[in-house]
């Protein structure tokens, strides 16, 4: 194997380790959801758990990409591809994060029913995997069209946040006895919006890959 | 769809037009008998500046230097069209003398190649070939040029001694100071650091940031790294013609040419 081979080959094998990681931490995000919905602490226990594999995987791609860069003294568009797959590989164990913190608060929850906005949350969830789901596409692809049309779907998301949260807050006026319940998920908005944030995020890194330059799709 | 902008933070800096040319080299040809080895060069070189010239084995990056101050036309069979410009009088012209343009403009080559003299007189040389025989005056040379190589220090009590008995980094700083004592405008420099150690190394690239405050320099180079650390501008030639001629920061982070990217990116050459 030739030396650009051998720098080739290394490259794929962080990438498909990354495609890995995030589909972990995509899953990760949507058993979480699930298991709310459910009351199912089983699962949520299992989110928390897992999420070790998520933060190893993290810790393996910097290493092998930090290797690289020592070794190899790449440039331009090989540079920025390794810099992408840093930043990309972070918003994602971030997402797995999110992930851990919404099984946490399904376990405080525990068996109370849930209230009505449940429904948008799982609409949020919907949208907010799609984008996680399309910026991977996009970025095995290198598609900054796609890319684009992701960071737009995030106005979606916004939008829906912002309704949930005046749901919860006419809902917790209605129900005093329920506020811890409202209070976390309030929570789990937060952390839906901003796994859709971090797929904006990526998108922008995308276009920081394919045109080396900045750009902010949050306008 | 809205239309997306770049943020005004690109990392990109624009060619600076207030610095003067040093050399305007305009639709440069050269053949050697029928090997057509440099083709319609356009090269805007500024001065006081470091501008690196990149490609692989056989792309003209060493004809293009050692056209710079004619050195090529020692070769039997070489045929030139077009203009180098140099501080705006085109070195081809009939009555430019040979000898005018190589006191302003030193050479440093590859492998160091002191003459077999002691380091005092290897310096003193090209002075005294100007004529300087004033013993204090010549004193003064040596010193200052040793200094500006960075080397007095390491040689300033053994300046009698043999210039062979040197490293070979230290020769190769001997060689550079050799270039500095006709105080030239222009440092050409064929590979300086491709027979040196990496300590050797980064002392003649330390020294080249120096000298260019002074001097305008150009560099052959078949060390990336080497041109993308210590070149302010970077040209990068293949199969004798500049493919593209930009900031060093964008040709090493985003060059506009695929076949500066593969080559920077070790995929060719």
């Amino acid at each position: 194997m030739s030396v650009r081979e051998k720098f080739d080959y290394e490259l794929n094998s962080a990438q498909e380790q990354l495609i890995l990681l995030s589909n972990m931490a995509v899953n990760a995000l949507t058993k979480a959801v699930d298991a709310l919905a459910a009351h199912d602490i089983d699962a949520a226990l299992e989110v928390i758990e897992d999420d070790s594999d998520i933060n190893q995987l993290e810790e393996e791609i910097n290493d092998r990409v930090i290797l690289l860069i020592a070794k190899q003294s790449p440039v331009a568009t090989d540079l920025r591809r390794l810099i992408v797959i840093i930043k990309v590989a972070t918003d994602m164990e971030r997402v797995g994060d999110y992930a851990v913190n919404i099984a946490k608060e399904t376990i405080r929850i525990g068996k109370e029913e849930l209230l009505s906005p449940i429904t948008e949350i799982q609409e949020m969830h919907r949208l907010a995997t799609a984008m996680l789901n399309r910026v991977i596409e996009a970025f095995i692809e290198e598609d900054i069209v796609k890319a684009k049309e992701i960071a737009e779907l995030d106005d979606q998301v916004d939008a829906l946040y912002g309704e949930v949260i005046n749901k919860l807050l006419v809902a917790g006026a209605q129900n005093p006895d329920k506020i811890s319940q409202i209070t976390q998920l309030a929570f789990v908005c937060r952390y839906m919006e901003r796994s859709a944030d971090h797929a904006t995020n990526i998108a922008e890194q995308l276009f920081y890959l394919v045109r080396g330059r900045h750009y902010d799709l949050n306008k | 769809m809205t239309t997306i902008k770049a943020s005004k933070t690109k990392p990109v800096p624009t060619f600076k037009q207030d610095k003067k040319s040093v050399y305007l080299t305009k639709q440069l040809n050269l053949w050697y008998g029928d090997n057509h080895a440099l083709k319609n060069i356009d090269l805007d070189i500024k001065e006081n500046e470091v501008t690196a010239i990149i490609g692989p084995s056989g792309c003209g990056k060493s004809t293009y230097i050692k056209t710079l101050n004619r050195m090529v036309e020692l070769v039997p069979s070489v045929k030139t069209s077009g203009e180098i410009l140099y501080r705006d009088r085109n070195i081809f012209d009939k009555d430019y003398g040979v000898e005018e343009l190589r006191t302003r403009v030193g050479m440093v080559f590859q492998k160091p190649n002191p003459f077999p003299k002691s380091i005092y007189d290897n310096i003193a040389y090209g002075p005294r070939i100007h004529g300087i025989k004033n013993k204090k005056i010549l004193n003064e040379i040596v010193e200052k040029s040793l200094r500006g190589a960075a080397i007095w220090d390491e040689v300033k009590d053994r300046l009698d001694q043999n210039a062979y008995s040197l490293s070979g980094g230290q020769q190769q700083r001997i060689c550079i100071a050799r270039a500095l004592a006709i105080e030239p405008d222009v440092i050409l420099m064929d590979e300086p650091t491709s027979a040196l150690d990496p300590i050797s190394t980064l002392k003649i690239e330390e020294l080249v940031q120096e000298l260019k405050k002074d001097y305008s320099i150009i560099i052959v180079t078949h060390n990336m790294q080497q041109a993308a650390r210590i070149s302010d501008k970077t040209a990068f030639f293949l199969n004798g013609e500049v493919i593209e001629y930009d900031e060093t920061d964008v040709i090493f982070s985003n060059p506009a040419d695929k076949r500066t990217e593969d080559y920077i990116s070790g995929r060719f050459g």
